[in-house]
């Protein structure tokens, strides 16, 4: 095994995005739950009645729902939620120009390294500051074709009839007890529409920020990918480190018409101190081709499973996830398969590495129905274990009615063994190189799936940052 | 110069580390620059332990003697520098290291010999890579696979040569590159070290090997044989092909406990 020294010089455990930035909220709730809290929060959107009822009935599912015991360990969350700020806005309005975001805002987001050379290769860039997006642009080429990249907010003002169609319709409230609560206090996210055939050359990017202490985060996200159309919206996640345990519950729906494809890539990077439960789930349609890709490196716990629905004939599904659980960590996470037509496909590839005390569980689901015949799925899930004392679990479901399906699985588990390490070393390479070659191998599949400047940053993670530290 | 050992291993004492029994016990041996020395013994004498104490495995204890290379204490320095400092091995069984090709590899280990101020000329290197593996008589399509990943006996084997012919160490530690190997890709591997030697006359190898046939390919200046921990007998190439004809009977009563 690795020497401690070595394994913190991976710099995994280097948190670099913990800072806090002096920033006045122009509003917030009282902290905790309850439906004027919720009746705020609409009104301070300007919400159409329709939306606040529906709010105030996913409150009662919420409430009526008990707290999972599956999963991580959610014993303390409850307390938790009795302290939080349900909804903190961070500015007046919206901005359409980076130039109008208040400049510690602004800063925040530079610090982050998302410089204005990265946002102009992107279709477009939103930005989220605790409950709200403070900036959110499209580059004009993509809005003449008539693509919708918007906060949620203004996509239910400015498109109230394409956002009712869809809204809820993939994540019901009565889904889990954590849509539940998002359908209650849903505040900022994406609103996207991409037209019929066609196809975003350059991704569309979301970047959460969380600075408000004891915040809870609940960005609600709708996509539709209209028929024969293409593209790839990825999101990134951070937030300062705080002793009080702060709190982070997205909700992402997303339908997948006809031969369209769509790419949802996520990057999360949540401090050790946050609770990340999401639900994100895509539809997808005849001859439709859905992606997840899953970074969970941060949080305290994430339990976080993307569901592909393969509701008509041909759709495709393909889920790949990548989890670093460090010390005190649990990434519980994996993804859903769900065939429910004839000769739909699907893969789920999950690879996690857990170090120190760190804990990584893979949890999937596959089912096929009766009646969706010639389905096929394949499951690999691969685990790396650091030291003696990582963990790592695997939960994999699997529920079969059709007869002419063909699902295989396939898990391993492996450690970083003394004879890894020295026939490296044996190379000349110095311990720390050596594991960085060992786990950037092992992640590998996933790291080249990812576009360049996110490989970048997650080897940047792994290996660069240990660069003379270990002497 | 030449009459100055480039590996110089004196009453050298060894065990697998928490074990009590020395498997070494006791090993006295010089190599020259330029020497090519063979070591042969039945199985269990220590010959691959040595190998791996000079490389520095840390699953060996040192408990007593000395290991000077170049002058320097051997002893003191990890793996990592030891390879630095010139000393390669040819595994036995390599290791596979899933999703890192073999360029990818072989780049970040001679990187790690540039250290941080100077960066790996990558057309060089390319250019490099593919004219060793002409030389090994290897595909180029081959330099992309994860390394030992799949790879059958022979593959590994002549990807171990590669690495050594791309990293062009002073001395060679070869522990049973001939095992398993067929007699065609027997001869390729030994032309590899040939070629190598050629280009560097100062290279030193250090071969370790059950039999005599890789001996005829890659000619030894020493043969030593080796039994129960020590060295027993040091001479010219007809050495092995006495032991060949008469195995190793006479040192099992010779030293018998």
């Amino acid at each position: 095994m690795p020497s401690n020294e070595v394994i913190q010089g991976l710099g995994l455990d280097d948190y670099k995005f913990g800072f806090v930035t002096d920033s006045e909220p122009v509003f917030r709730t009282r902290p905790g739950l309850d439906a004027d809290i919720v009746r705020q929060i609409s009104g301070r959107k300007d919400e159409p009645a329709w939306m606040l009822a529906r709010r105030l009935k996913a409150l009662k599912i919420y409430e009526s729902k008990p707290m999972p015991e599956w999963g991580g360990d959610l014993s303390e969350l409850q307390e938790t939620l009795d302290q939080t700020y349900f909804y903190v806005k961070p500015q007046e309005q919206m901005e359409r120009s980076w130039d109008d975001v208040p400049e510690n805002i602004k800063l925040t987001f530079e610090r982050l390294g998302i410089p204005e050379a990265e946002r102009k290769i992107l279709a477009g860039v939103g930005a989220q500051y605790d409950s709200e997006m403070v900036y959110h642009s499209l580059k004009e080429e993509w809005e003449a074709k008539g693509v919708i990249f918007d906060s949620i907010e203004d996509g239910l003002k400015n498109h109230p009839e394409l956002f009712r169609k869809y809204f809820g319709t993939v994540i019901p409230a009565a889904d889990n007890k954590f849509a539940a609560l998002n359908s209650a206090v849903w505040s900022g996210g994406s609103f996207v529409y991409i037209p019929p055939g066609v196809q975003l050359e350059t991704p569309l990017q979301a970047y959460f920020r969380v600075n408000q202490e004891r915040l809870g985060q609940f960005e609600r996200t709708l996509i539709i990918a209209d028929e024969g159309s293409r593209a790839h919206y990825i999101e990134g996640c951070t937030a300062p480190i705080y002793s009080t345990d702060s709190f982070h519950s997205g909700v992402i729906e997303i339908v997948v018409k006809k031969d369209a494809y769509f790419r949802y890539t996520t990057i999360q990077n949540w401090s050790n101190n946050m609770y990340n439960l999401v639900t994100q789930r895509a539809l997808v349609h005849r001859g439709a081709h859905m992606e997840w890709l899953d970074g969970n490196l941060g949080s305290k716990l994430t339990m976080k499973y993307p569901s592909c629905y393969l509701m008509e004939e041909g759709a495709h599904g393909d889920i790949l996830s990548i989890a670093y659980a460090g010390d005190g960590q649990h990434q519980d996470t994996g993804g859903k398969v769900i065939h429910v037509a004839p000769n739909t496909s699907s893969s789920i590839v999950s690879k996690s590495i857990s170090k120190g005390t760190g804990r990584s569980s893979y949890r999937g689901l596959c089912k096929v129905y009766d009646g969706a015949t010639n389905a096929k799925s394949n499951v690999e899930c691969d685990a790396l274990l650091i030291n003696e004392t990582s963990r790592t679990d695997t939960f994999p479901y699997i529920e079969i009615d059709e007869r002419s399906a063909s699902v295989g699985h396939e898990a391993t588990v492996s450690k970083v063994g003394d004879e890894q390490l020295f026939y490296l070393m044996s190379r000349g390479m110095d311990e720390a190189e050596a594991m960085a070659l060992i786990v950037r191998g092992f992640i590998e599949p996933i790291a080249k799936e990812l576009p360049l400047e996110y490989a970048v940053e997650l080897n940047r993670l792994i290996e660069l940052e240990m660069e003379g530290s270990v002497g | 110069m030449n009459d100055k050992a480039i590996l110089s291993v004196t009453g050298l004492r060894a065990r697998v580390a928490e074990e009590d029994l020395d498997i070494l016990r006791g090993v006295d041996l010089n190599i020259r620059p330029g020497e090519t020395h063979a070591i042969m013994g039945p199985n269990g004498s220590g010959k691959s332990t040595l190998a791996k104490v000079v490389a520095g495995h840390p699953a060996y204890q040192v408990t007593a003697g000395s290991v000077a290379f170049q002058g320097e204490d051997l002893l003191e320095m990890e793996p990592d520098e030891r390879s630095q400092a010139g000393i390669f091995m040819a595994f036995q069984y390599p290791i596979a290291i899933p999703g890192v090709s073999i360029a990818n590899f072989l780049r970040t280990a001679l990187q790690a010999r540039l250290g941080d101020d100077e960066e790996l000329d990558l057309f060089d290197f390319q250019e490099l890579l593919m004219e060793r593996m002409e030389l090994l008589d290897m595909d180029p399509s081959f330099a992309q696979r994860p390394i030992n990943d799949g790879f059958s006996g022979g593959e590994k084997k002549r990807n171990e040569i590669l690495q050594m012919s791309v990293l062009k160490p002073a001395l060679a530690l070869m522990d049973e590159t001939d095992s398993g190997l067929d007699i065609d890709a027997l001869k390729i591997v030994a032309h590899g070290v040939n070629t190598l030697r050629e280009e560097n006359p100062d290279m030193s190898v250090l071969l370790i090997t059950h039999y005599q046939r890789i001996l005829n390919h890659v000619i030894p200046d020493v043969v030593h044989v080796m039994y129960r921990g020590r060295i027993v007998e040091s001479g010219g190439p007809e050495v092995a092909m006495e032991l060949e004809a008469r195995g190793y009977e006479e040192y099992r009563i010779a030293h018998a406990v």
